[in-house]
C-alpha cells in the first residue's frame, strides 16, 4: 500500500513537472525545433536580455506589483480593523462584497473594471495604463489582505485595545503597541499573497492595461500568439529558477521560525 | 511648403552584415555585404529633432510581425532608431486582426497615435469618425508613394491614410505531402479530406468568409444574407478537417511542420517559407483577396504631430526598405521598391503581374452594419458548432453525473442520520 | 476615534471598484447603444447555449478529474510525517508559481502534431495523433493548471483529521474501504466543496486554455466574452449580458456547493 502511494505521488509529480522540464531543456536547444534536441546553446538567454519589450514589461510588472501590494496592504489592514468592530449585519454585508472579487471569475472582474475605466476615461482625463492597472490590482488584492488579517482579530482579546486606552495610551499609541503586533503575521502573509497575485495576474491586466504599459504576462501572451522563439523557454527557465529560490528561502525561514516556536505550521 | 534643403544624417548601426531578406537565401549573400555596416539616412534631420527633450511618447498599434524589429541579426530596429533620432518614446503593441484593432479602439480602453488597419477597416473607421485627417504637409515623404496607391476607394482624397504595404492571400502548403501540381492547387484544397487535421484556417470572419465566397463564386463584398449563409455553411463543412483557427500562430505551426496547408497573407507566407524549405506557396488562379494596409491616426490620438512624424519616418526610403525587406510584403513606396533585389521585384508571389491583379483580385470594401452583424453571428455560430461525435454521448453522461451527485447526497444524509442516532 | 471608521477608505474603494463595476455590467447588459432599456442582449445569449453547455461540460469533467487525481495526493500528503509534509507540499505546489501562460504554452509544445509526444510515439511507430486543438487538450490544460487548487483545500482539511480516528475505526471493525467512506470522505467534505468551486470557477471562465490548446474551435464562455470586448466581434452589451449569465451560473453552483458544507465557512 505504501509503495503504491509512493508510485502514485511520483506519477502525479511527473505530470506536474515534465512539461516544465521540457520547456527548460529546449531553452538550451540550438535550433527552434521543439521536438528534436540538436545542440547546446545559451543564445536564447542572450537574446532575451536584449529584448527591450520583455525587459520593460518586467520592470512594469514589478512596479505595479509593489505599488498595488503596498497600497492594498495598508488599505486592507485598516479595513480589517474597522470591519472587525462593526456590528453583525453590516459586517456580513461588507464581507460578502469583499469576497466578490475572489469568487467572481477573473474575466468578469476584468471586464467590469474595464467598463468602469472606459466610463471614467470618457468623462475625465483618465488614461489606461499604470493608473488603471494599479487600481485594478489593488481591487483584487485587498480582499486577500482582509481575509488574512481578519482571523488574527479572533485570536486577540477584544478588550486589550480599550484597556490600553484606559491606562492612558492615546488611540494611535494603543493601536501601535497593542493591535499591530497581534495582527502582524496576517498583514505580512496578506502582503506576500497580494504581491504574488499581482506579479502573476494576466486576465485582469489584459482588460485594463491600455496601450502603454504591458505587464510581463501580457507580453508572454502576445509572444505565444506570434512567431514563437525559444526566448520564451529561456524566460520560463529563469522564472522557474527564481520561484525555486524564493520558495527555498521562504521554507527555510518558516522552518527556523517553527523550530523557535516549537510548533509547525503548514501552508 | 516648408521643404528645407535635405541634409544628410548618417546613423551607424550596431548591427552589421547578414541580411535576411526575402528571396535572397543565405548563400546569395556576398562577402562585401557581410562586412559593410547597414546605415540609415534620413532626409531633413531638423524635422525629426524638433520634439527632442520634451519627453513625448506615442502609442503605436501594429499587426504582429509587421515591422523590422531587429530580431534577426543585422536588421534594423525601426522603433529604436526612431526613438534615438527624435527623442520620442514609442510604446509599440500588436494586434492580430482588423476586428481586434477596431474593438480595442472603439471600446475606448486604450488610446493610440498610429494604427495600421486594412482598406475596408479604414473606410469603416472614417465613416464612424474614428480616425482623423492627416496633415500631408507634415509628411513630406508622402511623395514617395506610388501613384496607383493614391486616391483609392477606401480613402478617396488621401486625407486619412498613408499606405504602408499591400499583398494578397495565398495558400502555403507542404510539398512533401501535397501531391497536387502547383497549377491545380486552388481553394478547394482547404476542403480536401485527404489532409484532414493538417489544415489551418484564418481566425477572423472577413478573411475566412472571403475564401468560402471565392469557392462559391460570390463577390468578396457580398451583403446578400443568403450568400453569407451559404459561405458559413461551407465553412462549417470544413470545420471537422481544420486543425485550428489561427492568425500569427501560423508562423509557428507551418514553420515547424505541425500543419501542412494554410491560407495566409503573402508577405508572411514568404517569411514562413524561409524557415521551412519543404513549403511552397501558391496564389490560386481562380482569384484572391488583395489588401492594402495603411497608417492612420485615430481621432483620439494625443500626439498628432509626433504621430505624423512617425508616419513620415516609416516612409523614409531606408526605413521603408528595411521594413519591406524584413516583412516581405509588397511596397507602395517607390524608393523602397527600387532598392529591392531584382529577384524580389520580379517575385510573382509578392508582386503578381498587373493583369492578374486587375482581373482576379478583389479589395474588400466596408460592409453595411447589418451585413457585418450577420457575418459576425454566422462566424461565432460556426466556431461554436459542436463536433458531430461529441453530441451523442453528452446528454447520457450528464445524466449519469447528476445521478451520482444525487446518490452522493443521499448517502451523506444516510450517514448523517445514523450519526444522529448515536 | 472609533475603530470602525478605519474601514471608511476601504468602503469607499469597495463601492467604487467592486460594486459599481458589477452594476455597470448589469447596466450594459440591459441597455443598447443609445442607453435605453432592452432585454435583446440577454435573450441573445440563448443563441450561444451550446457554448455554455460545452463550457459547463468541459469544466465539470476537468473538476471531476482534478478531484479524482487530487484526493489520493492530499490523503498521502496528510499521512506523511510532519516534517516531510511541508517540503512535499512545496514540491507539489511549486509548478503553480510559474506563470500559467507558460505552463499552458508548455503543453502546446508537447501536444503539437510535431511535438514531443507524437515524436516519441513516432519512434515506436505510432501516430501521429491529433492531440492539440481538441476538447481533450482543453480539459488536460484545465486539469494541469487547476490541480493544485484542488489539492490544497483537500490537504488542509485532511491534515486536521485526528489520526486516532483511523485506529478507532479499525478497532471497531471497519475495513479500510469503509474507513475511507465512513470517516475520511465525510470529514473532508468542506475540502471537497471548496476544491470544486476553486477549480470549477476558473475552468468555466478561462479563455487562454481554450485558445492555446483548443485551436479556436473549442470556444468557451470566456472566449465568447473576450471576443465581445477585445476580439473579433465587438459588442460590449452582449459581452456584459454573457458575463451576467456566467455570474448567475456560478452563483447557483456556489449555493449548491454550500448545501454540502456543514459549517458556513468562507471559501478560500
Amino acid at each position: 500500500m505504501k509503495k503504491l502511494g509512493k508510485l502514485y505521488m511520483l506519477l502525479v509529480l511527473l505530470f506536474l513537472y515534465v512539461p516544465i522540464f521540457v520547456l527548460i531543456v529546449f531553452s538550451f536547444n540550438e535550433t527552434k525545433s521543439r521536438s528534436v534536441f540538436s545542440g547546446f546553446t545559451l543564445d536564447w538567454y542572450a537574446r532575451l536580455f536584449h529584448n527591450r519589450i520583455i525587459i520593460s514589461s518586467l520592470i512594469n510588472t514589478i512596479i505595479i506589483a509593489v505599488a498595488a501590494s503596498v497600497v492594498s496592504t495598508v488599505l486592507g489592514t485598516f479595513a480589517a480593523i474597522g470591519i472587525n468592530s462593526m456590528r453583525k449585519v453590516p459586517k456580513a454585508i461588507v464581507m460578502n462584497v469583499t469576497n466578490m472579487p475572489i469568487i467572481n471569475p477573473e474575466i468578469v472582474t476584468g471586464v467590469s473594471l474595464m467598463l468602469l475605466f472606459v466610463f471614467f476615461a470618457a468623462r475625465m482625463n483618465l488614461e489606461f495604463g499604470f493608473v488603471t492597472l494599479i487600481i485594478a490590482h489593488i481591487t483584487f488584492d485587498v480582499p486577500y489582505v482582509i481575509l488574512n488579517v481578519m482571523p488574527k482579530f479572533n485570536q486577540m482579546d477584544p478588550h486589550l485595545y480599550e484597556a490600553a486606552q484606559d491606562l492612558g495610551c492615546s488611540p494611535l499609541r494603543a493601536f501601535r503597541k497593542v493591535v499591530l503586533p497581534e495582527i502582524m503575521p496576517g498583514v505580512i502573509s496578506g502582503f506576500l499573497m497580494s504581491f504574488t497575485y499581482s506579479l502573476d495576474d494576466f486576465v485582469v491586466s489584459y482588460f485594463t492595461s491600455g496601450s502603454t504599459s504591458q505587464t510581463l504576462p501580457i507580453t508572454i501572451y502576445s509572444m505565444t500568439r506570434r512567431k514563437v522563439s525559444p526566448e520564451i523557454n529561456a524566460l520560463s527557465t529563469l522564472i522557474f529558477v527564481a520561484v525555486v529560490i524564493v520558495l527555498i528561502i521562504k521554507n527555510a525561514i518558516e522552518n527556523k521560525a517553527a523550530k523557535k516556536s516549537g510548533t509547525y505550521k503548514g501552508d | 511648403m516648408k521643404k528645407k534643403i535635405f541634409s544628410v544624417l548618417m546613423v551607424t548601426l550596431i548591427g552589421m552584415g547578414i541580411f535576411t531578406g526575402c528571396g535572397s537565401s543565405a548563400e546569395d549573400i556576398g562577402e562585401e555585404e557581410e562586412t559593410s555596416a547597414q546605415t540609415l539616412t534620413v532626409s531633413d534631420p531638423d524635422y525629426y529633432t524638433r520634439f527632442k527633450g520634451k519627453g513625448l511618447s506615442i502609442n503605436v498599434y501594429n499587426w504582429g510581425e509587421y515591422i523590422s524589429d531587429g530580431a534577426d541579426e543585422g536588421t534594423l530596429d525601426v522603433n529604436k532608431e526612431f526613438e534615438e533620432l527624435t527623442g520620442i518614446k514609442v510604446n509599440y503593441t500588436n494586434y492580430a486582426t482588423n476586428e481586434e484593432l477596431y474593438a480595442k479602439l472603439k471600446g475606448g480602453a486604450a488610446s493610440y497615435d498610429v494604427i495600421i488597419p486594412s482598406d475596408y477597416m479604414i473606410s469603416k473607421m472614417i465613416k464612424e469618425g474614428m480616425v482623423q485627417k492627416i496633415d500631408l504637409d507634415n509628411i513630406p515623404n508622402y511623395s514617395y508613394i506610388m501613384d496607383n496607391f493614391r486616391n483609392l476607394e477606401y480613402d478617396p482624397g488621401n486625407e486619412y491614410s498613408v499606405p504602408y504595404t499591400w499583398g494578397t492571400v495565398a495558400i502555403i502548403y507542404d510539398t512533401t505531402v501535397v501531391d497536387i501540381d502547383e497549377e491545380d492547387i486552388d481553394w478547394d484544397i482547404l476542403w480536401n479530406e485527404d489532409y484532414a487535421n493538417q489544415i489551418l484556417m484564418f481566425d477572423n470572419p472577413r478573411d475566412a468568409f472571403a475564401i468560402a465566397e471565392l469557392m462559391l463564386g460570390y463577390s468578396l463584398n457580398t451583403e446578400n444574407e443568403k450568400e453569407l449563409k451559404a459561405a458559413a455553411e461551407l465553412l462549417k463543412e470544413q470545420k471537422h478537417i481544420v486543425q485550428g483557427y489561427v492568425m500569427d500562430e501560423v508562423f509557428d505551426k507551418m514553420g515547424s511542420g505541425d500543419a501542412l496547408i494554410a491560407p495566409y497573407y503573402t508577405g508572411d507566407a514568404v517569411t514562413i517559407l524561409e524557415d521551412n524549405e519543404d513549403l511552397a506557396l501558391v496564389i490560386p488562379k481562380s482569384g484572391t483577396n488583395r489588401f492594402i494596409d495603411a497608417m492612420c491616426i485615430p481621432a483620439s490620438a494625443k500626439q498628432k504631430e509626433a504621430a505624423e512624424m512617425y508616419i513620415n519616418f516609416m516612409c523614409e526610403p531606408d526605413i521603408a526598405y528595411a521594413n519591406i525587406d524584413y516583412i516581405c510584403y509588397g511596397t507602395p513606396h517607390t524608393a523602397a521598391f527600387d532598392m529591392l533585389d531584382e529577384e524580389v521585384q520580379n517575385d510573382p508571389a509578392i508582386y503578381p503581374d498587373d493583369d492578374f491583379i486587375n482581373d482576379k483580385t478583389t479589395v474588400f470594401v466596408n460592409l453595411s452594419d447589418d451585413a457585418n452583424l450577420i457575418m459576425q453571428n454566422l462566424w461565432t455560430e460556426m466556431k461554436s458548432a459542436e463536433d458531430e461525435n461529441s453530441n451523442r454521448y453528452f446528454v447520457p453522461i450528464f445524466l449519469i453525473i447528476c445521478v451520482l451527485i444525487i446518490i452522493f447526497v443521499l448517502v451523506r444524509r444516510h450517514i448523517k442520520s445514523k450519526k444522529d442516532i448515536f | 476615534m472609533k475603530l470602525k471608521y478605519f474601514s471608511a477608505p476601504y468602503l469607499v474603494w469597495m463601492i467604487i471598484f467592486i460594486l459599481v463595476p458589477l452594476i455597470m455590467i448589469a447596466y450594459f447588459a440591459f441597455t443598447n447603444d443609445g442607453g435605453s432599456f432592452t432585454i435583446k442582449y440577454v435573450s441573445d445569449v440563448g443563441q450561444y447555449a451550446n457554448i455554455f453547455v460545452r463550457s459547463i461540460w468541459l469544466s465539470l469533467i476537468a473538476t471531476a478529474l482534478c478531484l479524482i487525481i487530487a484526493y489520493p495526493v492530499a490523503f498521502i500528503l496528510s499521512r506523511m510525517e510532519k516534517h516531510k509534509q511541508g517540503t512535499m507540499l512545496m514540491i507539489v505546489m511549486l509548478p503553480m508559481w510559474m506563470n500559467f501562460l507558460l505552463r499552458t504554452y508548455a503543453w502546446m509544445t508537447l501536444l503539437g502534431n510535431n511535438g514531443i509526444i507524437n515524436h516519441i510515439l513516432g519512434l515506436v511507430g505510432l501516430g501521429p495523433y491529433k492531440l492539440i486543438n481538441t476538447s481533450a487538450a482543453v480539459v488536460l490544460g484545465m486539469v494541469y493548471n487547476y490541480l493544485p487548487f484542488m489539492i490544497l483545500p483537500l490537504y488542509s482539511v485532511m491534515e486536521k483529521i485526528d489520526k486516532s480516528l483511523f485506529e478507532a475505526a479499525s478497532d471497531l471493525g471497519c475495513s479500510s474501504a469503509s474507513t475511507l467512506f465512513r470517516v475520511v470522505i465525510p470529514l473532508s467534505v468542506p475540502g471537497i466543496t471548496s476544491g470544486i468551486t476553486m477549480v470549477f470557477v476558473p475552468a468555466i471562465s478561462t479563455f487562454i486554455i481554450s485558445r492555446m490548446l483548443g485551436g479556436g474551435s473549442n470556444l468557451l464562455i470566456g472566449d465568447l466574452i473576450e471576443m465581445q470586448f477585445l476580439g473579433n466581434a465587438y459588442n460590449p452589451h452582449l459581452g456584459a449580458a454573457i458575463s451576467l449569465v456566467l455570474m448567475v451560473i456560478i452563483l447557483v453552483i456556489m449555493t449548491v456547493m454550500n448545501q454540502f458544507d456543514p459549517d458556513d465557512q468562507v471559501l478560500m
